[in-house]
């Protein structure tokens, strides 16, 4: 099927509607689209199977102080398609002038150009199946293969035009035994080589086997703990939700308030970056403005940044560091340490190894304290050997501990997440952190 | 296209072996509105339309979703779904039938939404935040609301055809309080089916300044103490409890394995339906769509299957599963009509819609006289559970220490936690009709791709025994 979603078409699309707009109207466009393969499977059999076009075209619109916006579908048809962007221009007009003025309004302005097209080759559609099941086919694979092309643009009527595609895939999968223990494993990227699928798929395997021995019941307590680097990432999700945003600080809603204000202080060992380098994600924001490469939020355990957005900046007089409307993490970056994986279970002695967390929240958000469980394939360690898998755990605890004091290393490896997210369109975005050993890791349930 | 356009192009698709061919056209038009400090922060309008062809062949269920209505588009769009079907069937999951796709008929007759202006709404809740910011103490206010217009269309190959169209509100008002460093959050917000007549000014004001209040006696209150005692969870918590620890370890689709690498899945095994003890003979839990207002009361789930009220608990036992017909084939366990999409773009899965617990005969002074000493906590801030839904830990925003039977005073960084069965065993007493509420959530996230839906719940205040009950830093 042709995909009438292109540069070319999205842009002329600007152009017209931009010739409409009346003397103090500003207008940007933006683009979210996607053609997607959806492959869920159970057991490596198809549990439902998904192939979806979308585009969305929203028109940020500002006239005399006022601003709203109105978000549109891509329809293959052009003409219906500027039609209908035509008719959301007549209601913005009539829906601006019914709101008062923004005293903080981000003003439209040419940010300057971005272009990228970041090529990828995914299985062929009719193997597609074939490819992700077969090497499973002995074994209990769970999960979802997503493949396609994801698209994100802007331009606006100040002369701005930006675009980001990239066509990559996930599969995000996890292996089960018979009797329900877990490994989880990611296969990503833009170029597909059935070759190292298959190897990710060997690796759960025999990760598989040390879960083979009987579990055993850790009581709650205090231990050393080692989080692996998917164990990590789900810790560092938390920071965009209450962490690293400038409004949450400036409305005392934010884990790193204590840090900010000097009362509480981070490991020297720690420091935390946005890296627009690893190019999982377009480094322009809604507005269509640019971030640096890097943006350091901590470094060294001292606070650098905070993500500050055009708005939040003029609401509080701050500078703008190109931050999304959100001020989450896009494509953040942990720095890694000393600790060599050879090193892992040594320097961990006697503890935990865990390697994913599950559903994290914080119990005390002012105060850096969050909760969450342990998941998948997460050990009980002796004098540096892993004695037997845990039964899972609910642990309780401070930033200002784990990422504190109580941070004994980071491992000198990383490892990159692609986002996994498919809430309304597949996500861009992802991290990329190291293990890191704790020492006293609460554990609550 | 119109519904009559529709119906020709899908029934003049060649059927190349399908047992059964779906199309659903969903319309939708959300208006956000969120006002900070009484100032406009942004006002957006989401505006879809697609649809989504589903295709059985070789008892694989299969879909393609596209937002070019047009004959071609659909035809296309049928095209890549049949190929997935076939594609899938070397590797079943389950050999699919069409009984998993009843009959269903009304007579649609489309109709127009109230409407309203950006403005409009704004105002309510610019006056809200006037309503907080006139409170001592207060540093900060806040007003959200999400008003979503929705239009289903459904037809199938024979000549099945069903229309609805549903307006659902979303919203939320927030107070922060400050006093020295102590500072300290409270809401209020529900998600029902309503339209823009709910944004009332006086009812606005009037919770806006009850949440101030409260946020200002946060700001000054003791920290909740940690020991095991009664708790006396309230509506707007015990929705987020049943939820959690309810609703998704009965969906049949994550005992049978399809959540498991994302959501999870369950400690509830099939074989447990018609005979485990889920708590006390207190518990009675229903699936129920015909609760007026409640944000997931529908006649039809997205499969075609009409929805009926149906006892999940009875008297603490475990009857029924949350399990779409397909579920159900799977597993042999009865289920409900909670085959779900969240919108055009994604399959449809079990999901809750409303799940309630249905009245006791409490009456709130005596079930507060009835504890020596315990806490009554009301309004989730925090949530966390494991994927087998076993250990939780909830926080709630606003507490009270009830001391031999009188509420003595207020607690700030209320938590609790436990674990599903033994928490539940321990319920003690359900409130009557008087105390019960409805609320629900906009934002249940579950399947992959992901899906974010709404669910309602309504609950009366609930008593239980011996509970871990702990403060904040
Ligand atoms: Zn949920």
């Amino acid at each position: 099927m042709e995909n009438k979603l292109t540069k070319n078409i999205f842009f002329s699309l600007g152009l017209k509607i931009f010739s409409s707009l009346k003397d103090h109207e500003e207008l940007t466009l933006s683009l979210v689209g996607e053609e997607t393969n959806y492959l869920r499977f159970n057991k490596a059999k198809v549990r439902q199977s998904l192939h979806l076009i979308q585009g969305n075209i929203n028109l940020n619109f500002t006239s005399q102080e006022k601003t709203c916006s109105w978000s549109i579908p891509f329809q293959q048809d052009l003409e219906q398609t500027l039609e209908k962007m035509t008719t959301a221009l007549g209601h913005l007009r009539t829906e601006a002038a019914s709101l008062p003025k923004d005293p903080f309004l981000v003003k439209t302005q040419n940010n300057g150009p971005y272009e990228k097209d970041h090529e990828g080759t995914l299985p062929p559609d009719d193997e597609l199946v074939h490819s992700i099941l077969y090497p499973g086919k002995d074994l209990d694979l769970v999960g979802i293969y997503s493949g396609g092309r994801n698209i994100r643009a802007n331009m606006n009527s100040k002369g701005q035009k930006q675009w980001f595609s990239t066509t990559n895939f996930l599969v995000d999968f996890s292996l089960y035994d018979a009797v329900q223990n877990a490994v989880k494993g990611y296969y990503g990227g833009q170029l597909w080589d059935q070759e190292s699928y298959n190897q990710k798929i060997s690796q759960a395997k025999e990760q598989l086997e040390l879960m083979k021995r009987p579990r055993k019941k850790v009581s709650r307590g205090s231990y050393r703990t080692y989080f692996a680097p998917a164990a990590v990432s789900e810790i560092l999700t938390m920071m965009s939700w209450g962490g690293v945003s400038a409004a949450s600080f400036k409305k005392s809603e934010s884990a790193l308030g204590p840090l900010a204000n000097n009362k509480k202080s981070l490991s020297p060992k720690f420091s935390l970056l946005e890296d627009f380098k690893l190019g999982l994600c377009p480094p322009f924001n809604e507005y269509g403005e640019l971030s640096n490469d890097t943006i350091p939020l901590i470094e060294n355990g001292q606070l650098k940044n905070l993500l500050t957005n055009s708005k939040t900046a003029k609401e509080y007089d701050l500078k703008s560091n190109g931050a999304n409307q959100s001020e989450g993490l896009r494509s953040p970056l942990i720095k890694t340490g000393g600790l060599k994986k050879e090193n892992i279970l040594k320097t961990l002695g006697t503890g935990l190894y865990l390697s994913n967390l599950h559903y994290l929240n914080w119990s005390d958000m002012r105060g850096g304290r969050m909760t969450g469980m342990t998941r998948f394939a997460c050990f009980w360690v002796e004098d540096g050997k892993i004695v037997a898998p845990i039964e899972d755990l609910r642990f309780d605890e401070s930033l200002y501990n784990f990422w504190g004091e109580q941070l004994v290393g980071l491992t000198n490896f990383s490892e990159t997440f692609p986002e996994p997210g498919t809430y309304s369109q597949r996500g861009v975005g992802g991290v990329n952190v190291p293990g890191m050993i704790v020492e006293n890791f609460s554990f609550t349930l | 296209m119109n519904h009559e356009q529709l119906k020709k192009t899908l029934r003049s698709l060649p059927s190349k072996g399908a047992d059964w061919i779906g199309l659903k056209k969903i319309t939708s038009k959300i208006k956000f509105h969120s006002v900070k400090n009484g100032l406009p922060l942004s006002n957006k309008i989401y505006q879809d339309e697609g649809v989504q062809i589903e295709v059985l062949k070789n008892g694989q269920f299969a879909y393609s979703s596209t937002q070019d209505t047009s004959p071609n588009g659909i035809k296309l769009a049928y095209e890549k779904a049949l190929f997935l079907a076939e594609s899938s069937s070397k590797y079943p999951i389950f050999p699919f039938t069409r009984e998993t796709r009843p009959q269903f008929k009304n007579q649609p007759s489309p109709h127009d939404f109230n409407q309203t202006t950006s403005g409009e709404i704004h105002d309510v809740l610019s006056l809200s935040c006037d309503s907080i910011k006139k409170e001592k103490g207060l540093i900060h206010s806040e007003g959200y609301a999400a008003l979503k217009e929705t239009e289903t269309y459904h037809i199938g190959l024979g000549d099945e055809e069903f229309y609805s169209s549903k307006n659902t509100i979303d919203f939320s008002l927030k107070a922060i309080a400050q006093e020295g460093t102590e500072v300290q959050t409270r809401t209020w917000g529900n998600t029902l089916q309503a339209g823009p007549e709910y944004f009332q000014k006086e009812l606005f004001k009037k919770e806006a300044t009850r949440i101030a209040k409260e946020a200002r006696e946060l700001s000054f209150a003791e920290q909740c103490p940690s020991e095991k005692m009664d708790l006396l969870l309230m509506p707007d918590q015990m929705i987020l409890q049943i939820h959690e620890s309810i609703g998704h370890p009965l969906e049949l689709d994550r005992i049978l394995g399809d959540e498991r690498n994302y959501a999870g899945q369950s400690f509830v095994k099939l074989s447990d339906f018609g005979n485990y003890q889920y708590g006390s003979k207190a518990l009675n839990v229903t699936f129920d769509p015909t609760v007026e207002k409640e944000v997931a009361s529908y006649k039809m789930d997205d499969t075609g299957h009409m929805a009926t009220k149906e006892f999940i608990i009875k008297e603490g036992k475990l009857l029924r599963g949350l399990g779409s017909l397909e579920s159900q084939l799977r597993s042999n366990v009865p289920g409900v009509a909670c085959g779900r999409v969240s919108s055009w773009n994604r399959p449809p899965i079990d999901r809750m819609a409303n799940l309630n617990l249905e009245p006791g005969e409490g009456n709130f002074e005596e079930m507060v006289s009835s504890m020596e000493r315990g806490v009554i906590m009301a309004t989730n801030k925090s949530w966390s559970i494991d994927d087998y839904r076993n250990k939780f830990q909830f926080g709630c925003e606003y507490a009270k220490l009830v001391e031999n039977g009188r509420i003595t005073k207020t607690l700030r960084n209320p938590n609790y936690r436990g674990i599903s069965t033994p928490f539940w065993h321990s319920l003690k007493e359900v409130g009557s009709l008087p105390t019960r509420e409805i609320f629900g959530t906009a934002y249940c996230g579950k399947g992959e791709p992901n899906q974010a839906i709404e669910v309602g719940h309504a609950s009366s205040v609930c008593l239980f025994n011996g509970i871990e009950v702990f403060g904040g830093v």
